[in-house]
């Protein structure tokens, strides 16, 4: 099947077969591997990438939905005007890395939340911060420095 | 003694963040090679069967498929820590994670495909997944290779610990009461983020092997892939990339390593292997589940007289490191408090479940959860509060303790008053509990190795120095970097003593080809031993530069100091960069670069298993309280108060993440995590069914350095990365019985246990 989105800001258009998962159009096709595969299951967020501004998990999400859609990674984050992305140097300031195998997934769900609350006008509370990462795990940090990350970034 | 410091003591970000924050960071996952191949494992669908036959011709005649392998098609020898384990099984199969075949194909999805054509007839038999049962005369003999029946008298016994000290007898008359109590542990795991992967490449020409591999010990891992492939271990490198987790469970070579090396060898291309999620439950080595037999006494005064411990390890049917977590236990039994007498027995015994290894805590947790209680029962018992029996008999500075040893700092009892202060712990535990939601308190404390552990023929770690023509340092360390941070305090500790700025610094510690020598990442050693090893190599290239220098200005001094890319002395500078360059191109033309060994001054124990064996010693308390819903059986974490002697704090923000990702394992380990084993068949092989602590899970988690400037350490620090987690499902169990009423002697405590346990109180209750 033929499909047409925009991944990163840019367009791209490519033949894949019904079954091809996002993730793996992402990071086999493309060979962006920068998100991560933890489970494959929908179970962990490592994968998390974000379509039309919702963050998704690409294990679950078949690569033909995201025909005429724009697709952002944790590639589309770096380099615009700054090298890293404002949640990304949250996320390092505050210590919320460890082994950083959860941290795509994390750094894409806090990104997505974050736009959503921006374009709403809504500063969320700490449990509403924690309930926006519930879907991605962590075994290393024990989720504080994450949760503490997160928050900065809503601070005006 | 504190010395004013610029650097260290101040939090500091992660050296490589950027690369991980940004998705840069290569993984295992994300390694490609030319003509790369993707291997898959044939496990066994039964835990305990003969194998009758295996046929791999259909996998063989797949297109895309390059080579299969089988027990007969390689010549290895066994792995594991007693040498008791196939790498590919023959004859006969006994547990769950069994390997039987193994394929190398162009892609995944025919590697998987292959493996589901290979046709094995099984002859299934009868399991034994009890440890007690597997002692037992009539069991069978589970491991052919154990040396149970020789050298322990039972053959399915795979390993022994004997220890003593004091006088028994005379400490058991001195009892005013006297606590048994029996505890079972569950199996629980690592459950990394990243499953586990290698990718190997053999070169026919030099019968050279590079393997990219996770391991968090690569020199003793290098020498087990040199034992099982029956290679020279020079020719092996290991090449670490950027490491998902480890916690422990890349402390042993697993059977998928030689095989994916195998693989490479037969077919002459890359292979690599990756695990599914499912996989990685289904092979993780677990925490071992025990159960421990534990009786302590104290006088009428709360003082400790003697502890008798007995404990029956499940150890699965190989035997891996985690075979000696009794070396941990037995610290913890004879040392954790005072205590004059003590005695320790524990048997590794060999069953069909899979086998366990070593986890964060190594032993410790279990040994501490079981203690901890007894002590709780014992100060119910005497009439006594929780706090003072602890604070009565607490470790202290100079003591040295039945099993030697020797406490040259302590912070145990700062720590444990510390926790007590912030919890308000008097109050909380005098509180009346009345209504649905029941709240309660609960200590715990522990001590663990901080200073390394000599179990090793060399306990070292290696570094070299290059300090080049500009001025930039590279600091070739042989320790790992696993996401603990320790690159990060190396490269501060560089900082600090030369002044040379964060960005013309690297750390290079991931090939075995170019870096020094070290044991690995295990018993919370790597800040200790490689600041320590570091500081050595800095004091011998401090050497060669002030030799310059002061040749160069002309001067006498032997107190330069180092500071933001100069050296100054006797009011004079010269800017570092220069110096190195003199070293280089002046004469007599050397290179300003060093290699020092650190070997920490620890001593091995003795056949008695007595000696200093650390550098130096953590102490930690938690203070936890609870609320328990009476109606559902739910348990909330209300906070966790940590206290811990860490010597001194050297990169705050690291030290905290450790501990409340520490503190986030133990409070699963205590609630919700159990790997549920039915005949040898794990059930929960998922994140759905195996629960880890999410955000919303997660209890705000306080923390109380504790600063005691320890001398073996650099700058006075202590290891630290461990301990956060021991003592928290031991803190947690006690606030619980606090709350309800009613003790716990295994774990996870789930709400089905708390439900049954509150109506059988009832139940009670009513009938007196
Ligand atoms: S990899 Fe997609 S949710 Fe875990
Ligand atoms: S930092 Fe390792 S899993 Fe999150």
């Amino acid at each position: 099947m033929k499909i047409v989105f925009k991944i990163n800001g840019k367009q791209v258009s490519m033949e894949v077969k019904p079954s091809l998962l996002l993730i793996d159009l992402i990071r086999d096709v493309l060979k962006l591997k920068g998100t991560k595969p933890g489970c494959l299951e929908g179970e962990c967020g490592a994968c998390s990438v974000i379509v039309d501004g919702e963050a998704i998990n690409s294990c679950m999400y078949l690569a033909i939905n995201v025909n005429g859609k724009e697709v952002s990674t944790i590639e589309g984050l770096t380099g615009t005007e700054n090298p890293l992305h404002k949640v990304q140097d949250k996320m390092l300031e505050h210590g919320a890395v460890q082994c950083g195998f959860c941290t795509s997934g994390i750094v894409m769900t806090t990104k997505a939340y974050s736009d959503k609350c921006l374009e709403e006008g809504i500063t969320p509370t700490r449990e509403e911060v924690k309930k926006s990462l519930e879907g991605n795990l962590c075994r290393c940090t024990g989720y504080a420095k994450i949760i503490d990350a997160a928050e900065a970034v809503y601070k005006k | 003694m504190k010395k004013n410091l610029k650097i260290i003591g101040k939090s500091h970000k992660k050296l490589d963040g950027k690369e991980r924050v940004s998705g840069k960071a290569v993984y295992g996952h994300d390694i490609e090679l030319p003509n790369m191949l993707h291997g898959a494992i044939l496990r066994t669908k039964y835990p305990c069967a003969n194998l009758i036959s295996i046929d791999t011709s259909r996998a063989e005649a797949l297109g895309g498929v390059e080579c299969v392998i089988t027990a007969k098609d390689i010549e290895v020898s066994n792995i594991s820590f007693k040498r008791d384990h196939p790498v590919l099984k023959n004859g006969t199969v006994n547990c769950n994670r069994d390997e039987i075949a193994a394929v190398a194909a162009v892609t995944k999805e025919i590697a998987n495909k292959a493996i589901r054509l290979i046709d094995v007839k099984y002859e299934v038999k009868e399991g034994v997944y009890d440890p007690i049962e597997a002692l037992k005369e009539d069991a069978p003999r589970i491991n052919e290779f154990g040396k149970g029946e020789e050298k322990f008298g039972n053959k399915n016994i795979a390993e022994t610990f004997h220890y003593d000290h004091g006088d028994m007898e005379e400490q058991k008359a001195k009892s005013h009461v006297i606590v048994k109590k029996t505890y079972e542990l569950p199996r629980v795991t690592h459950a990394c983020m990243a499953t586990s992967n290698i990718t190997a490449e053999y070169s026919e020409f030099d019968g050279r092997l590079t393997l990219w591999s996770s391991t968090q010990v690569p020199f003793l891992y290098q020498r087990d892939i040199a034992h099982a492939l029956k290679m020279d271990p020079s020719k092996i490198r290991i090449i670490q990339p950027i490491i998902g987790g480890g916690f422990g469970s890349k402390l042993d070579m697993h059977p998928f390593e030689p095989i994916c090396a195998l693989l490479s060898m037969k077919s002459k291309k890359p292979v690599q292997i990756l695990f599914s999620r499912e996989e990685e439950f289904v092979l993780s080595p677990t925490r071992q589940p025990m159960i421990i037999t534990l009786t302590t006494g104290a006088d009428e005064k709360g003082k400790f007289t003697f502890r008798e411990v007995d404990i029956i390890k499940d150890n699965g049917a190989y035997t891996s490191w985690g075979a000696t977590t009794p070396f941990v236990m037995m610290q913890t039994f004879s040392s954790l408090y005072q205590i004059p007498a003590c005695s320790f027995d524990s048997k590794a015994v060999y069953t069909n479940n899979p086998f366990a290894g070593s986890f964060r805590g190594y032993g410790n947790p279990q040994a501490t959860f079981a203690l901890e209680t007894n002590i709780d029962l014992m100060a119910e018992e005497l009439g006594m509060s929780k706090a003072e029996i602890r604070l009565k008999n607490a470790n202290f500075k100079g003591e040295v303790t039945g099993q030697g040893l020797h406490f040259k700092t302590c912070g145990a009892i700062p720590a444990l008053e510390k926790v007590l202060e912030k919890s308000n712990y008097d109050q909380r535990a005098t509180e009346r509990k009345e209504g649905r939601y029941l709240r309660g308190v609960g200590l715990g404390s522990m001590l663990h190795v901080g200073g390394g552990a000599k179990i090793y023929r060399s306990d070292g770690c290696g570094t070299t120095l290059k300090l080049d023509d500009y001025g930039y340092l590279t600091i070739i360390t042989g320790s790992n970097e696993i996401g603990q941070g320790s690159e990060t305090v190396l490269a501060m500790i560089a900082m600090e003593e030369l002044g040379i700025d964060e960005d013309k610094i690297k750390v290079i510690n991931t090939d075995t080809d170019v870096k020094p020598w070290d044991v690995g990442v295990h018993a919370s050693r790597t800040s200790f031993v490689a600041g320590n090893s570091l500081l050595g190599a800095i004091k011998l290239i401090k050497e060669k530069l002030s030799k310059k220098a002061s040749e160069l200005l002309e001067i006498e001094s032997d107190s330069w100091t180092y500071d933001n890319g100069v050296m100054l002395a006797n009011e004079q500078e010269i800017k570092i960069d220069k110096v190195a360059r003199e070293i280089h191109f002046g004469s007599p033309h050397e290179l300003c670069s060093v290699t020092y060994f650190y070997e920490p001054p620890s001593s091995f124990q003795d056949k008695e298993f007595k000696g200093d064996v650390s550098g130096n010693y953590a102490f930690a308390s938690q203070a936890i309280e609870v609320e328990v819903d009476t109606v559902t059986g739910n348990i909330a974490v209300l906070g966790v108060h940590v206290s811990q002697d860490v010597g001194r704090v050297l990169n705050p923000v690291g030290l905290q993440g450790q501990m409340e990702g520490g503190v986030a394992t133990g409070v699963g380990y205590a609630l919700t995590e159990e790997m549920i084993y039915e005949e040898g068949i794990l059930k929960n092989p998922s994140f759905h069914g195996y629960k880890i602590l999410t955000t919303t899970d997660m209890p705000p988690v306080h923390f109380y350095p504790i600063e005691t400037y320890d001398e073996a350490g650099p700058y006075g620090s202590k290891g630290a990365g461990e301990a956060p987690l021991i003592p928290t499902a031991a803190a947690i169990a006690n606030a619980v019985s606090d709350a309800i009423g009613v003790r716990f002697n295994s774990l996870p405590i789930t709400p089905e246990k708390i439900l049954r346990a509150l109506s059988e109180k009832k139940e009670k209750e009513l009938v007196s």
